[in-house]
């Protein structure tokens, strides 16, 4: 019906649309260069990923944080799926540039090139998941620091749009294992997400 | 001429200028109006109100296919600016950002007054918890920066509650910040015509607009982009608009096809131009006629109606063959009588057509009747005295002996008929199950493409037909959204237990001035919502200081105005409201569209539970099933046309025993109509055509036309002493073939309801000539009597 069509425009239209834009990442010391390199060449060398996370949400208009854990998935190269299982089951998968969410009886999917504000949140983790560097550059400006045992990467979205609400996002990590992945926004609210241990298949 | 003739000639053009004006000064229509009942039940009247004025009726969903998302995109945009200052177009909806903002901020500062969930246990301390534990959940979700900015003025997310009460299983897509179609591969627009159904003038502007905007948002666009993108648009009013053009541009193209070809016909028999004009006096007289008939009977002409006036070329024509081919030197005695009969026969037919419920069907009748006799006084009165004394036609009578040649062998092989009728009985026995179709949609007069096109642009935008509607009526605009809020109530547990997909409803943006007050009462003042959030917010990581911005907007609301119409002007949801609630001469109607759950149909058990939930309200609100309604009303014009086509051919059976006296002739007369009528109905049933009632009125009109033929050999065979055979079969071939041509032609029609009639009249006329010469008697040639009998 067509008060669908307005209901569910009128959610998605609550943010704001930009498109990317391409910037060069800084130059980065010898050793770092070539650790970053190696990164990238490790983890796109993983395929498949299970791994239970909790995430801490500290909000300004709130007293105390928001706690929420569940499982992570990937799939080489463009499958990513954030299962929250508490407080409230909610899951949202990226895959082939689509990005859906079910939560309760709702499911909706939009595709990802259409809605570019959603891209730090989503294509930060996959892009460093795959070791994808062009898709890395193509949105953020990357910064490297650390060794390949204990690393951080800072990304910096390159869009100005996107910079209006998303400052950065923090992604630590020893070698091929991501450990934190850490996105401030432009208001100064923080969401850390803790990866756990694996899942057994 | 004499002065006999005179009088005639100012009788007739006297007659003619009248009928020439009363028919310039009527109304014609070209809408659905000739399909629905003159005398409707209240269900059937809202039938007609929903196919006119109804909330479907008004949309147009246009697409822009072709090129980028981007570019798309920004023709989407710019054709809505456009269209949104043009004064055909009531509303646009291309999912841009700034009306939705709109609409968004029109919620959020109404929610109170429209949150189903606003009920005196929300604001209680155990409420507020597990709305705000709620929310939280939300907060920390996907959604959470969605919500975020609105979170401490509706920190129980009324707001997301009501727009995800929209209905959300069929979400729209978004590409480039417009609607699209989910395939991404088209933009879509949806614009509201101002115009009501039934004026298709004004869709007709609506629909130049849109093309016009289009064509204006693509002109700065670079060559390449500009032929890449495509611009196709359906929904009702473009259907319309379609329809009529194709109505319109039909009867014009066909009778001028018919006319030509009958023209050409007639100069190669007669050789002579002012014959073959004064053949068409009689034409023309009675098409005048027919229109100034039904102008005076019925509030309006069908274009449909007009399209018949083809038919009546095909027997009025006639007449004047009978009178030049077969020149008796005594047409008044010896030629007249049969016509005069044959006209009278035709007359009873189409009387028979006259109490039709179905309007198309009564003017179709009152047509015939009144140009079948204007042609029939004109051939008679008028068209002998015009005859000039000069005027050589051609001597058919050569042509005539060869034809009674044939006419003997013809009659040899009449037992083969025997074996005909077997044949087709047997085809009719066999396909009796799939003889009729009751299907409204088999008389539209729209396009295969064009309905599939409708179909595809529906889907994409991810509209379901409005097959199911439940509907109240009250006497004012309030009484009737109180009405549909019960009917609503009602129908959400369906919802919830699955039974329907969902409902929509005149409230879900008016409500109730009782509902909104019932809301309003149950907010609680400053204080008591801050005693009730001390205690709910425990174990939360909120405090009520923090809450300040909800205990003022709950204020706000509670001391603010109730929600009227007027405040919902410049949203998307005012043009919905329109077209759920409206004004009818029994007063206000609301509308209440109820969707399946998969399926575009609602499976019988939920139509079922549907209509005792929607009895269960009390306020005489009904379940209306469009389709099955209209197929319905179809169904009974069907059965009406079937019945009323026996009654006239028993009144013509009864006609003939009053004027011929014997009931030999009258079988000999009414049996190769009969046998006609049911070897065409046999093939039809043969080539697996499912008859529909336009192939009852050709029946009709197989008898109406064949009975000429069939009276005309037993005047052949009763006046033996007239020699008249050979030139009364020339006539009759000559008449014959005129008749095919003409209906011929009609066959060839894409509009429905006009090839159907011509299938069926063009082989059935033939045969009916066939059969009446096989079963004709032999004439056995006497010598002259003196002229005393």
């Amino acid at each position: 019906m067509r008060r669908a069509l307005v209901g569910w425009a009128v959610l998605a239209g609550a943010l704001a649309v930009g498109g990317p834009s391409f910037a060069e990442s800084p130059a980065e010391s010898a050793d770092e260069t070539a650790a970053f390199d190696q990164l990238l060449k490790l983890l796109a060398e993983r395929h498949h990923d299970h791994v239970t996370f909790t995430e801490v949400q500290q909000l300004a208009i709130l007293d105390q944080p928001l706690h929420s854990s569940g499982e992570l998935l990937y799939d080489a190269p463009d499958r990513l799926e954030k299962r929250t299982l508490a407080p409230r089951r909610e899951d949202l998968v990226l895959e082939h540039g689509m990005l859906s969410v079910e939560r309760g009886h709702h499911r909706r999917s939009v595709a990802l090139r259409d809605f570019p504000q959603a891209v730090p949140f989503v294509e930060s983790v996959r892009a460093t998941l795959a070791g994808d560097r062009a898709a890395l550059m193509r949105y953020f400006t990357v910064q490297f620091s650390g060794t390949l045992g204990r690393w951080t990467l800072e990304l910096t979205p390159s869009d100005a749009t996107l910079k209006r609400t998303v400052e950065h996002v923090l992604i630590t990590g020893e070698t091929d294992q991501i450990r934190t992945v850490q996105i401030r926004q432009s208001d100064g609210d923080t969401s850390t997400l803790t990866i756990g241990p694996a899942v057994a298949p | 001429m004499t002065r006999a003739g005179m009088t005639a000639t100012l009788i007739w053009a006297l007659t003619a200028i009248l009928a020439a004006v009363i028919a310039l000064r009527a109304s014609y229509t070209t809408d659905l109006s000739a399909f629905l009942p003159r005398r409707a039940t209240a269900a059937q009247s809202l039938l007609v109100a929903q196919l006119r004025e109804g909330p479907a009726a008004h949309l147009i969903i246009a697409a822009i296919a072709g090129a980028d998302a981007g570019t798309r995109a920004s023709v989407s945009q710019r054709m809505a600016l456009q269209l949104r200052a043009n004064p055909a177009v009531l509303a646009i909806d291309n999912g841009n950002q700034a009306q939705l903002e709109h609409d968004r901020e029109f919620l959020f500062a109404h929610r109170y007054l429209l949150s189903p969930r606003v009920a005196p246990e929300l604001f209680t301390a155990g409420g507020l918890h597990a709305a705000i534990g709620a929310a939280l959940d939300v907060l920390a979700s996907a959604a959470g920066p969605l919500v975020k900015p609105l979170f401490l003025r509706d920190p129980t997310l009324e707001t997301l509650a009501i727009i995800e009460s929209l209905d959300a299983t069929h979400a729209p897509h978004i590409a480039a910040g417009v609607w699209s179609s989910p395939d991404g591969t088209r933009a879509l627009i949806l614009a509201h015509t101002r115009a009501s159904g039934a004026d298709i003038d004004g869709q007709q502007a609506a629909c130049a607009a849109l093309e016009r905007s289009f064509t204006a948002a693509i002109a700065g666009l670079p060559p390449a982009q500009r032929t890449a993108l495509a611009f196709s648009m359906s929904g009702p009013p473009v259907l319309a608009v379609a329809s009529r053009a194709t109505i319109k541009s039909q009867v014009w193209r066909l009778s001028g096809v018919s006319a030509a070809c009958i023209a050409l016909l007639l100069l190669a028999v007669y050789r002579s131009l002012p014959v073959l004009l004064l053949t068409l006096v009689p034409v023309a007289s009675g098409a005048l006629a027919g229109v100034a008939a039904v102008a005076l009977g019925f509030p309006a002409v069908h274009g449909i109606t007009l399209g018949f006036g083809v038919t009546l070329i095909g027997e009025s024509v006639d007449y004047a063959i009978y009178l030049f081919i077969q020149r008796s030197g005594d047409f008044r005695s010896s030629v007249w009588p049969t016509i005069r009969l044959g006209v009278l026969t035709s007359i009873c037919g189409f009387a028979a057509l006259l109490p039709s419920a179905f309007p198309g069907l009564s003017q179709l009748g009152l047509y015939s009747i009144a140009g079948l006799a204007a042609a029939a006084l004109v051939t008679r009165f008028v068209l002998p005295e015009w005859l000039p004394r000069a005027a050589r036609i051609r001597d058919l009578t050569a042509a005539g002996f060869y034809l009674e040649r044939l006419l003997g062998r013809l009659r040899a092989a009449r037992g083969a008929l025997l074996v005909v009728a077997l044949l087709a009985g047997t085809l009719l026995y066999l396909h009796r199950g799939a003889l009729w179709s009751r299907e409204l949609n088999a008389l539209s007069p729209i396009r295969a493409a064009d309905m599939q096109l409708d179909e595809q642009l529906r889907a994409a935008a991810g509209l379901p037909d409005a097959g199911y509607i439940v509907a109240v009526t009250a006497a004012d605009r309030e009484a009737a959204l109180a009405a549909a809020d019960a009917v609503g109530a009602r129908l959400t547990p369906l919802v919830d237990e699955g039974v329907i997909g969902g409902f929509d409803s005149p409230t879900r943006f008016l409500p109730s001035s009782a509902v909104q007050e019932a809301r309003r009462r149950t907010l609680p003042a400053a204080a008591v919502l801050r005693a009730s959030l001390d205690e709910g917010l425990e174990g939360l990581p909120l405090t009520t200081a923090r809450l300040e911005p909800f205990v003022d907007a709950v204020q706000r609301a509670r001391e603010g105005p109730l929600l009227r119409r007027a405040d919902l002007e410049g949203s998307s949801f005012g043009p919905v409201v329109d077209a759920l609630l409206v004004r009818g001469p029994a007063g206000w109607s609301a509308l209440l569209p109820v969707s399946a759950r998969d399926s575009a149909n609602l499976p019988d058990s939920a139509v079922t539970q549907v209509r005792s939930a929607v009895a269960s309200a009390s306020v005489g609100a009904e379940l209306l099933d469009l389709k099955g309604e209209a197929d319905r009303l179809y169904s009974g014009y069907l059965s009406e046309a079937v019945r009323l086509a026996i009654g006239g051919f028993v009144a013509i059976v009864l006609l003939l025993l009053i004027a011929l006296r014997s009931a030999a002739r009258v079988v000999r007369v009414v049996a190769p109509l009969a046998l006609s009528v049911l070897t065409v109905a046999a093939l039809f049933a043969a080539l697996g055509h499912a008859l529909t009632i336009l192939h009852v009125v050709g029946m009709l009109l197989i008898v109406a036309v064949g009975s000429n033929y069939a009276l005309f050999f037993d005047r052949a065979a009763t006046h033996p002493e007239s020699r008249s055979l050979p030139l009364t079969l020339a006539s009759l071939v000559v008449a014959n073939l005129a008749t095919v041509i003409a209906f011929g032609v009609l066959a060839a029609s894409s509009v429905p309801v006009l090839a159907h009639l011509g299938a069926t009249v063009a082989p059935g006329t033939l045969l009916a000539l066939l059969f009446a010469a096989m079963l004709s008697p032999p004439v056995t040639p006497t010598t002259p009597r003196p002229a005393s009998g």
